[in-house]
């Protein structure tokens, strides 16, 4: 951290590092000379990510959005960790919208969470927050003790001087440390030394959300809050051609009814009576430019569309040539549905007009793309948007939506209704689930080209499937020569050492159903496909699936390791137990990588003679570089585990002549406890940078599951989801 | 007006007699540890008490509760077998979102209060209404186990 500028602007202090690295620490507005010991509400503000109260707070300001990965506590742990504060007194706050100060470092100038990068962009970041402040503490009690900083200790929130035994808490050096220089160079902890990081340190949020007190968007109440409820189109791309509000207006407790450019909305005093107003509207709508196909006729386009070459996306050797002297050929096709998020907290925004600009309360997951959105409706700069963080109940992608989609329809219904009140956009289930961004259907054929000694030759992979980025702002950074990197990852940079080796994509472009990233994002359907195939492979080479994945692993070090973990943890190789009389068992693996951590799974299944499959077990190894708190990492990998099944057994949004079948959990089924596996999650131990782990326990799961039901029944799945009438016996 | 008891208070509510119970909670009452997930007795998220028994506050009518006893949430930590509950939810870092946890937390309870040993096949029997999307069901029977050994 060389070539530091440090510039004082308004009692603020900005101080730029290096390489990208951008920390603005402020010094405390306040900090007059107070007598040691004298209560004051005087804190120490070292840097946007940590407030210091003299009543011995310690704040972490957490730039990041916590939906349940546990992302407030990992904050807490990195900075908490280099601090050496205590951490049953650390508390977490979210930052606000500012990136200036909170954007993602991997994301350039934007403030955002995803791509399971909130630990790996802090991980450097939070450590120099934190140690920098604990420099200054140790500089402020070698000052007052006028003694050397080498001899002083810190531990637990408690500053000493072992020598003359003097300790101060955190709290009383507070004043004091605001005074001292930000400093040019901090030492960072050896990792032998971590003290929280790789232990245990439970999670910040757990009481909140024991006791029902955790506030979501869901929870907001502002005095002469109105609560709106939308009459959404009943086909992508239909707009309202006129309505009748007189029965909607006549509901008691309905104030107004406004047109927007997304539907017509009810603003009423309440939740019910807004419901009661939207149910009571009649809406005539302009479906002549609606979108009208079903998923059926959209599949056989796609399957149309894959007979034909796409766009490279990558190539190595001659697969032709392979293929022309293979000795056998395999081949395979695999359809993949649209997927809801179906977050338990549906989509939902509160925003204020006031003299200052707008205030908004959600759930933010991408902080600056939302606040240009709502400053060009409202005519505001993008720095008049404040936003206040709140929880969110579950996003898995949903509401880090490039268009913004829910924010922007809260921001018509304030503009229509004339800002006069503060309002709620509240979406009913059939709302959130029927609003489309989905994660896109895909259709994948796969050939394999094997020798006469069952080695594997050649591999041709097309895709095909719409596009998540083209037209949105990432489409710059991540659309190359026509390929969307997100429709081809996992697939395109196959870790399999293959000579010949082909990948390409057809991208539709006129399906009209709007499509976002769905936790593991291509990952989703690529792990499947390309695991599921190379057990058909080892099949056709009458090789052993983990063995035949070492060889082809050869120069994947990381790889290797996660399935070799999870081969011999699961006991691959030995017996399964018999199951009840009349049913299969088997067990399956997968390998997959993504956002830079390693996941392998084996399953175990008993498929019942009509069909049914149960998961009995799953056994998770994992490579995410230093696992900040290893309890997290575990809880992750088994939640993925669930959601992956739940898409696995049930997931499936399906169009019929363009509107959404599905509307609540009775037609879109999540995983129920009954059908959860037992789950063991082993964390292979490692010294990398730690990577993300709120997605990559997902896309192995369902190509374990389908490997093995092909090991019990020798069919393996080619359309998701699975299908209990072709598992009979 | 319609009389409510809810946590041992009572309230007068000026409301549709057919509002859900769970509105009446949340909009008139400010209770909101009670979640709305999917208005159709499908998720769980909305669970309540009503005399001591697990009950879809979305869609139970508040006039059909006049006068019985409502237990939220809020109230959980007033009973013995409520305050193992969350005490077992927070030693096993159970939630993520959280959003469903309030749901989840009332069902145990409900359970644990008639059967202070259950299995796992129990748990699931008492838990298969309470839909939790981060899947937190590993930790949810782990903690339901753990609370029972702390009533024992």
């Amino acid at each position: 951290m060389s070539a530091m500028t440090i510039e004082n602007a308004s009692r603020r202090n900005f101080l730029q590092g290096v390489a990208g690295l951008t920390l603005s620490f402020c010094l405390p507005a306040v900090a007059a000379p107070a007598a040691a010991g004298k209560a004051t509400t005087v804190s120490f503000e070292p840097n946007a990510f940590l407030r210091i109260g003299s009543d011995n707070s310690v704040t972490v300001i957490a730039k990041h959005l916590e939906m349940g990965q546990g992302t407030y506590t990992g904050l807490g742990t990195i900075l908490a960790e280099e601090l050496d504060a205590d951490w049953k007194t650390v508390r977490i706050a979210g930052a606000p919208a500012d990136a200036a100060r909170y954007n993602n470092l991997f994301w350039g100038p934007a403030q955002g969470t995803g791509g399971s990068t909130a630990m790996a962009n802090s991980w450097d970041q939070l450590r120099q927050a934190g140690a920098s402040a604990r420099a200054m503490l140790v500089s402020a009690a070698a000052r007052r003790w006028k003694v050397a900083a080498s001899e002083i200790t810190v531990r637990d929130g408690i500053v000493s001087h072992p020598p003359s035994r003097r300790s101060l808490r955190f709290g009383e050096l507070a004043a004091d440390a605001a005074r001292e220089a930000v400093p040019a160079n901090v030492v960072l902890k050896e990792p032998k030394d971590f003290r929280l990081v790789g232990k245990h340190a439970p999670r910040k949020d757990s009481t909140e959300k024991t006791n029902g007190k955790a506030v979501f968007t869901q929870d907001i109440q502002l005095p002469g809050m109105l609560v709106a409820v939308v009459a959404h189109p009943p086909r992508f791309g239909a707009t309202v051609k006129s309505f009748d509000a007189g029965a909607a207006k006549r509901v008691k407790g309905v104030v107004d009814v406004v047109q927007i450019p997304s539907g017509v909305a009810v603003l009423a005093t309440d939740t019910w009576s807004a419901k009661k107003g939207r149910d009571a509207l009649t809406v005539d709508w302009d479906e002549s430019r609606a979108f009208k196909l079903g998923s059926e006729e959209i599949l056989a386009r796609y399957r149309e569309m894959a007979q034909q070459p796409g766009l490279v996306a990558h190539q190595a050797g001659n697969t032709d040539q392979a293929f022309a002297a293979a000795a056998k050929v395999v081949k395979a096709s695999y359809d993949f549905p649209y997927l809801a998020h179906a977050a338990m907290e549906p989509m939902n925004c509160v925003i204020r007009l006031s003299a200052e600009g707008c205030e908004v309360w959600n759930g933010e997951q991408l902080h600056t793309g939302d606040q240009h959105q709502l400053a060009g409706i409202f005519g505001l700069k993008p720095e008049q948007v404040k936003i206040n963080m709140l929880y969110a109940g579950g996003s898995f992608g949903r509401r880090a939506n490039t268009k913004s989609d829910y924010v922007v329809e809260a921001a018509q219904i304030v503009k229509a209704s004339g800002g006069k009140a503060p309002v709620k956009l509240v979406w009913l289930r059939e709302d959130d689930m029927r609003a489309g961004y989905y994660r896109p259907l895909f259709h994948h054929s796969l050939e394999a080209a094997l020798d006469a000694n069952g080695k594997l030759t050649g591999w041709r992979h097309r895709l095909v499937g719409q596009s998540i980025l083209m037209g949105s702002p990432f489409e710059a950074m991540m659309v190359k020569n026509g390929i969307d990197g997100v429709s081809v990852e996992g697939a395109a940079n196959l870790p399999y050492a293959i000579p010949n080796l082909r990948v390409d994509l057809h991208t539709p472009t006129d399906i009209a159903v709007p499509v976002l990233w769905w936790r593991s994002v291509g990952s989703s359907h690529t792990a499947y496909s390309t695991e599921v195939f190379l057990d058909l492979v080892a099949k056709a080479a009458g090789k052993d699936p983990v063995a035949l994945r070492l060889e082809l692993l050869g120069d994947k070090p990381r790889h290797s390791g996660v399935l070799r973990l999870a081969a011999e943890k699961s006991g691959w190789g030995t017996p399964l137990p018999p199951g009840a009389p009349g049913t299969r068992r088997g067990r399956g693996i997968a390998v997959h990588e993504s956002f830079h951590s390693y996941v392998a799974q084996v399953a175990e299944v008993t498929v019942a003679a009509d069909g049914t499959l149960k998961v009995d077990r799953v056994v998770c190894a994992v490579d995410c570089g230093i696992a900040i708190n290893p309890d997290n990492v575990r809880s992750q990998v088994e939640g993925a585990v669930g959601f992956a099944l739940a898409a696995a057994l049930h997931g499936e949004i399906t169009l019929k002549g363009g509107a959404v079948v599905q509307g609540n959990f009775d037609g879109y089924p999540l995983l129920r406890i009954d059908e959860m596996p037992r789950v063991e999650v082993h964390i292979l131990p490692s010294a990398a940078k730690p990577t993300g782990i709120g997605e990559p326990g997902v896309p192995p799961l369902a190509p374990a599951v389908a490997n093995a039901i092909g090991a019990a029944t020798g069919k393996y799945p080619g359309r998701l989801p699975f299908s209990t009438a072709e598992l009979r016996a | 007006m319609i009389r409510l008891n809810v946590n041992g208070k009572l309230h007068a509510v000026d409301v549709a007699p057919d509002t859900p119970l769970l509105w009446v909670l949340r909009d008139t009452l400010g209770l909101t540890g009670t979640k709305y997930g999917c208005g159709q007795a499908l998720c769980g998220a909305c669970t309540v008490h009503v005399d001591g028994v697990p009950q879809r506050s979305c869609t139970t009518p508040v006039s059909a509760v006049a006068g019985r006893k409502i237990a939220t949430i809020e109230n959980a930590d007033r009973s013995r077998v409520g305050k193992a509950v969350q005490e077992a939810w927070r030693k096993l870092d159970v939630v993520q979102c959280g959003y469903c946890q309030s749901g989840q937390i009332m069902s145990a309870i409900a359970l644990l209060s008639q059967n202070r040993k259950p299995t796992d096949a129990d748990i699931d029997t008492a838990l298969a209404g309470n839909l939790c999307r981060c899947a937190t069901y590993v930790r949810i029977r782990a903690a339901v186990h753990l609370a029972a050994k702390s009533l024992a």
